[in-house]
């Protein structure tokens, strides 16, 4: 099969890259939903790779001494099977690094496939960036040395999560409901311990599954929520499921928060607009708004400049490629990937956006400052979708989860 | 006790909506034997072009101009492309909807995008009509309600009480009879095209607002359709109806009601195994009717064609 | 069109009789020699993904060509069998049972026969609305029930082994690519060889009778019904054989091998190539196999091409690509295929220079509308031009515009040309 040359936007920045680079560039597969349902949040996280490569490092001199680093697409359809294809078309291009995220089954499918390949061809190893999937197996039963995850896992979310409803004592009746896979029953399991562990006192009124990505209509599910009393909902949806969810919730009569981990960005924010004021609770790594400092806020308008309608919604893609740019450099070498998965464990790494980013050695999960933040317009400096709506911190958990135990036994080559 | 009232409302919500698309399904599929892929399509397009023209002139301008517009490319579809089809044979003209159902996504997708549309419904309508033991009942439902069932009112005047009612229901049930009386059978088959996949349209700007206006929205819909077409008996309208009802309540009740296989099992005199969790089984007993709502009409549809092929209403062989 | 397609083929058979034997060799032969040809991992990758879904379109037509029945389901026979031998290569890695690989396919296709066959019991009765709407029903109970009943589907992640440890093969581990691209060669030959042969056997001709008119065929004293079941039972085990050997060449099954969109791509990849004839899934397998991985690595809108083609298919050439290949054998018989080449190139050259036209005029649309600010350059067909400037669009719409204007002119020579081609020569044949 011939190189694939690639078209439209990836094309043309390959294009001025080469244009100036002098020697080979180091290339970075990214295997993410182009087409189909979930195409636009694989392609906004597609754009934010591309404009961190090239903003971070390509313009400030690249890596080893003038390499620059490339994003090389690839359109996995969200399908397991497309993606160990693509992955398969990545490595006999020469790519040792795969960069993947939405969907914890394709990061499934792929870290197995990544640790199978670099058993059986030691001589074309390939590293696994993950930058969102979040199934906290991936770093601890399913672990292994290839893998590493820049987001921070559903468990180390939930923590932070917990302990902002465990802080607010009017709060006594909880109802957790999720899809149904596997992680939504790890959200929801996480969020039974840690509520059971912090707030005792506090009532799980409901906790539930519901078919992902089939529910027309969430009204029955809103009406056992409204009729449970509850006061806090806690969900793992995203997508459709999110947005189509949390507006029956509020259409239906209840008005407490619904903590969640993916309510913003991709069109989400927009849709939600006034209903989701003073209700979406969210939490993430990486703080927008207030943004902490000039330079994340120069790096937020130049990707403005770039792509009026995009958002900088996944702010560990900037660390993900900071990282592995530092790890190559220490390393001295872009394609012994141990060398370089070496250097990454154990790196701490200061974040655009504030605080500092740890890649945990025993498990290869990164420890980072976790936000809660609020859908709202007030004071936001950054709105997302380009409606007046965007995300603010409202609180921080410094580091955390630093000390959460790991059941990962790491195999080191 | 409330709550079964405030359910009974919102399963008729979702069993009218399904209506009005089943009832133009229903009436394309008996006259023309297309099973119509494309109908959710023609669905989604109702609320992308309702959105699109809110946007310009409003919700109430968007329900009226969007339908007509979904079903002037509804006709155009039946002219252009069917038409030609249709001497190939049945196989090829559902085919044929299934590769327009996959054209008309990514069609979407390209004018409009992959994100979700902010179409939100209008202020007019964007109040708490009343409230059953504190459930909010939203006066944008009890409009839906009522479009829905001016809708059914007048189709069934249409087709009873029209000389054009008249042809369409003799063609329903002899359509050779009727183009040897001199019908123009082709014309009607058009009119019915259109008229169905604007109803479809219909359901598409009201549905769009509450139900999300996104590119996957018609494949969530998805089948379902069909199903309800197949339940109800094929051409019978009161079938449309009377199925669309029963799947709006049946999904609704068991989303509703945390009823757990365990406690059915039990009941019947089947005790839970001891240790559930090496039990090969164990995934079976921790089933839970929301888990399984919305399997349940395609459960009901393979019994029925089982055991009833003609449907409940139906009068032909599926 | 099934007529049709019996018209063309009949006249066929008896001259293809005596070389009945060499498309076989040929094909056994392009299957060895081909990862000599295209030696890179991917390429073989690929063609694993090629010669599987052969296997199952081929399957599948026994069904929808072969016997008329249509099936919207179909991609749960095939996922069962695959769920099925993951099970057995994790029993053999737990257990350390001494099994050879090569034959892990043959429990796929026992078990994706075993569900067809209680499928088939009641969903066989009959043809037509009544037997796609049970698939379709079964389908989505299997897809739905993949993600709720964990411990055989494992849920959303779905299930996965490492192939390596069952016995060795005469020394071979299958830890390489081509040494499973051998295997799953030997399984598609095997498989498509037996699939020909079941449709010369009794039942495999009274599956045409029964397609074409099932009355006629009750009268001749064949269960309509029995006929059917028998024709999907079969179709079952050569989709489970499908099955298994996605199980060895992916390691990983998932919720996807069973939902309804791999059943309804294989209905668009069978009818592609077209049904009425035996080698029509294969040509159909090829071709979306390569839209879908290839053509996906080169523009975000694949899938709107692949639909577009799909769509001209249906609507111009329902005989498929094979039905399409096989309207030019009366020409060669007639020894006058010479006599279409220039009318061809005259014709077909503008109308793919307007293809590609309209494709350029639809990707530009697209990047000018999708691409980042300020970046306004891009690249088709090797070369990079401003899609903001209004020249290049001057330029590609003109060449589309002519293009699309001579083949219009042309095209009436063209089917002169059609028509005196396929008259038999004076003198007779």
């Amino acid at each position: 099969m011939r190189k694939s040359i690639k078209l439209g936007i990836s094309a043309a920045l390959a294009l001025s890259v080469s244009s100036v680079a002098v020697m080979a560039d180091i290339k970075v597969a990214f295997i993410d939903p182009l087409s189909g349902p979930f195409a636009s949040t694989g392609t906004n996280g597609l754009h934010q790779f591309e404009f961190a490569a090239d903003y971070l490092i390509n313009q400030n001199g690249g890596v080893l001494g003038g390499q620059n680093i490339e994003i090389v697409a690839f359109d996995n359809k969200i399908s397991p099977k497309e993606s160990l294809i693509q992955l398969q078309v990545a490595i006999d291009q020469g790519i040792r690094f795969i960069a993947q995220g939405n969907s914890s089954g394709v990061a499934n499918a792929i870290t197995e496939a990544v640790e199978k390949h670099n058993k059986r061809n030691p001589d074309d190893r390939v590293l696994f960036l993950n930058y969102a999937a979040v199934d906290p197996a991936l770093t601890n039963d399913k672990c292994n040395f290839w893998h590493f995850r820049f987001d921070a896992n559903a468990d180390i979310k939930m923590d932070a999560l917990t302990d902002s409803i465990a802080a607010d004592e009017g709060i006594k009746k909880v109802y957790i409901i999720g899809q149904d896979y596997s992680f939504g029953k790890a959200v929801s399991a996480a969020a039974n311990r840690f509520l059971g562990e912090k707030r005792p006192d506090i009532e799980i009124v409901g906790d539930e599954l519901h078919p992902i990505g089939k529910v027309k209509d969430f009204t029955p599910y809103s009406r056992k929520i409204v009729a449970s009393g509850a006061q806090a909902v806690i969900t793992g949806n995203w997508g459709a499921d999110m947005l189509g969810l949390g507006k029956s919730i509020v259409e239906n009569g209840y008005d407490g928060p619904i903590y969640t981990y993916y309510a913003a960005g991709s069109g989400i924010t927009a849709a939600f607009g006034e209903t989701g004021e003073g209700v979406i609770r969210l939490v993430s790594e990486g703080q927008i708004n207030p943004p902490v400092s000039d330079a994340a806020a120069d790096y937020y308008n130049a990707f403005k400049a770039k792509y009026p309608d995009g958002n900088v919604d996944q702010s560990r893609i900037t660390n993900t490629i900071g990282m592995l740019a530092a790890a190559i450099d220490a390393a001295g070498t872009a394609d012994d990937v141990v060398k370089i998965a070496y250097e990454l464990e154990g790196m701490t790494y200061d974040s655009l956006w504030g605080g500092q980013v740890m890649m945990r050695e025993n498990d290869h999960q990164a420890i980072q400052n976790v936000h809660i933040q609020a859908h709202t317009k007030e004071g936001i400096t950054f709105a997302y979708d380009g409606s007046e709506y965007g995300v603010k911190a409202i609180k921080t958990i410094e580091m955390a989860s630093a000390d959460s135990e790991s059941s990962c036994n790491m195999k080191r080559p | 006790m409330e709550l079964i009232l405030v359910n009974l409302i919102d399963g008729l919500v979702t069993g009218l909506l399904l209506f009005m698309l089943s009832a133009g399904l229903t009436l394309i599929f008996s006259m023309m034997g297309v099973l119509n892929f494309a109908h959710a399509s023609f669905y989604m397009l109702g609320a992308y072009f309702g959105y699109q023209i809110s946007l310009a002139l409003g919700f109430w301008v968007a329900l009226l101009v969007a339908p007509v517009v979904v079903g002037v490319m509804g006709a155009g579809v039946e002219r252009y492309g069917l038409r030609r089809v249709h001497q190939y044979g049945h196989v090829p003209e559902l085919i044929f909807t299934f590769g327009l159902a996959l054209l008309i996504e990514e069609l979407v997708q390209f004018v409009w995008g992959k994100n979700q549309m902010p179409f939100d419904i209008p202020d007019v309508l964007n109040f708490t009509a009343f409230a059953i033991a504190g459930n909010s009942i939203p006066a944008y439902k009890i409009f839906m309600i009522f479009i829905s069932i001016a809708i059914f009112i007048g189709l069934l005047y249409i087709l009873t009480r029209t000389r054009v009612g008249m042809i369409i229901q003799a063609a329903l049930s002899y359509p050779k009879t009727v183009e040897a009386l001199g019908h123009n059978v082709p014309l009607i088959f058009m009119g019915v095209f259109g008229v169905g996949t604007a109803l479809a349209g219909v359901a598409g700007v009201i549905a769009g607002p509450v139900l999300g206006t996104f590119p996957g929205m018609a494949f969530v819909l998805g089948s379902i359709v069909f199903v309800t077409i197949v339940i109800g008996g094929l051409g019978s309208l009161w079938g449309a109806l009377v199925a669309s009802l029963l799947i709006g309540w049946i999904t609704t009740f068991a989303k509703a009601y945390n009823l757990a296989m365990s406690d059915v099992l039990n009941a019947i005199g089947i005790a839970t195994p001891e240790n559930l969790d090496d039990n090969i089984f164990r995934d079976l007993w921790t089933v839970t009717s929301p888990q399984i709502a919305d399997i349940l009409p395609y459960i009901l549809m393979v019994l029925i064609l089982i055991f009833r092929p003609y449907g409940l209403f139906g009068n032909r062989d599926a | 069109m099934s007529n049709q397609a019996t018209n063309t083929a009949s006249p066929m058979r008896a001259g293809l009789l005596s070389i009945t034997y060499m498309p076989w060799i040929i094909a056994g032969v392009l299957l060895l020699i081909l990862p000599f040809i295209f030696t890179n991992n991917s390429s073989i990758t690929i063609m694993n993904q090629m010669w599987i879904t052969v296997i199952f379109a081929l399957a599948y037509n026994m069904l929808l060509g072969q016997g008329g029945m249509l099936s919207f389901g179909h991609a749960v026979y095939m996922g069962l069998g695959g769920f099925f031998c993951m099970h057995v290569m994790n029993y053999v890695e737990d257990f350390g049972v001494a099994f050879p690989l090569p034959l892990l396919p043959l429990f796929g296709g026992l078990f994706g026969m075993g569900f067809a066959m209680l499928i088939g019991s009641f969903s066989t009765t009959g043809a037509g609305t009544r037997f796609a709407m049970i698939s379709l029903g079964v389908g989505e109970l299997i897809a739905a029930c993949s993600i709720i009943i964990v411990a055989f589907f494992g849920g959303e992640e779905g299930i996965s082994g490492d192939r390596t440890y069952g016995l060795p093969f005469f020394g071979i581990e299958f830890l390489k690519q081509i040494e499973v691209y051998y295997l799953i060669s030997f399984w598609l030959m095997v498989s498509a060889v037996l699939m020909y042969l079941f449709s010369r056997t009794p039942v495999g001709r009274m599956a045409n009778a029964v397609r074409d008119n099932p009355e006629r065929a009750a009268f001749l004293g064949y269960s309509a019904r029995w006929v059917r079941f028998y024709s999907f039972a079969a179709s079952g085990f050569f989709c489970g054989i499908a099955g298994g050997l996605f199980a060895i060449n992916y390691e990983i099954l998932t919720e996807e091998n069973l939902n309804a969109a791999s059943s309804g791509v294989i209905l668009l990849v069978t009818f592609l190539g077209g049904v009425g004839f035996f080698f029509g899934p294969i040509i159909g397998a090829i071709a979306f196999t390569l839209l879908q991985t290839v053509l996906s690595l080169e523009t975000e809108l694949w899938a709107f091409y692949a639909g577009s083609l799909f769509l001209a298919t249906v609507m111009f050439f329902p005989g498929g690509l094979a039905g399409l290949m096989m309207m030019h054998v009366p020409a060669m018989r007639f020894g006058k295929l010479g006599t279409l080449t220039m009318p061809y190139v005259k014709t077909l050259l503008p109308g793919l220079i307007a293809m590609f036209g309209a494709a350029c005029l639809v990707e530009m649309t697209f990047h000018y509308r999708h691409a980042a600010t300020g970046d306004n350059e891009m690249t088709l067909f090797w070369t990079t031009f401003d899609s903001h400037s209004i020249v290049p669009w001057i330029i590609v719409f003109a060449v589309t515009a002519v293009a699309i204007w001579i083949t219009r002119k042309t095209a009436p020579a063209l089917k002169e040309a059609w028509g005196e081609a396929n008259t038999p020569p004076k003198g007779g044949v």
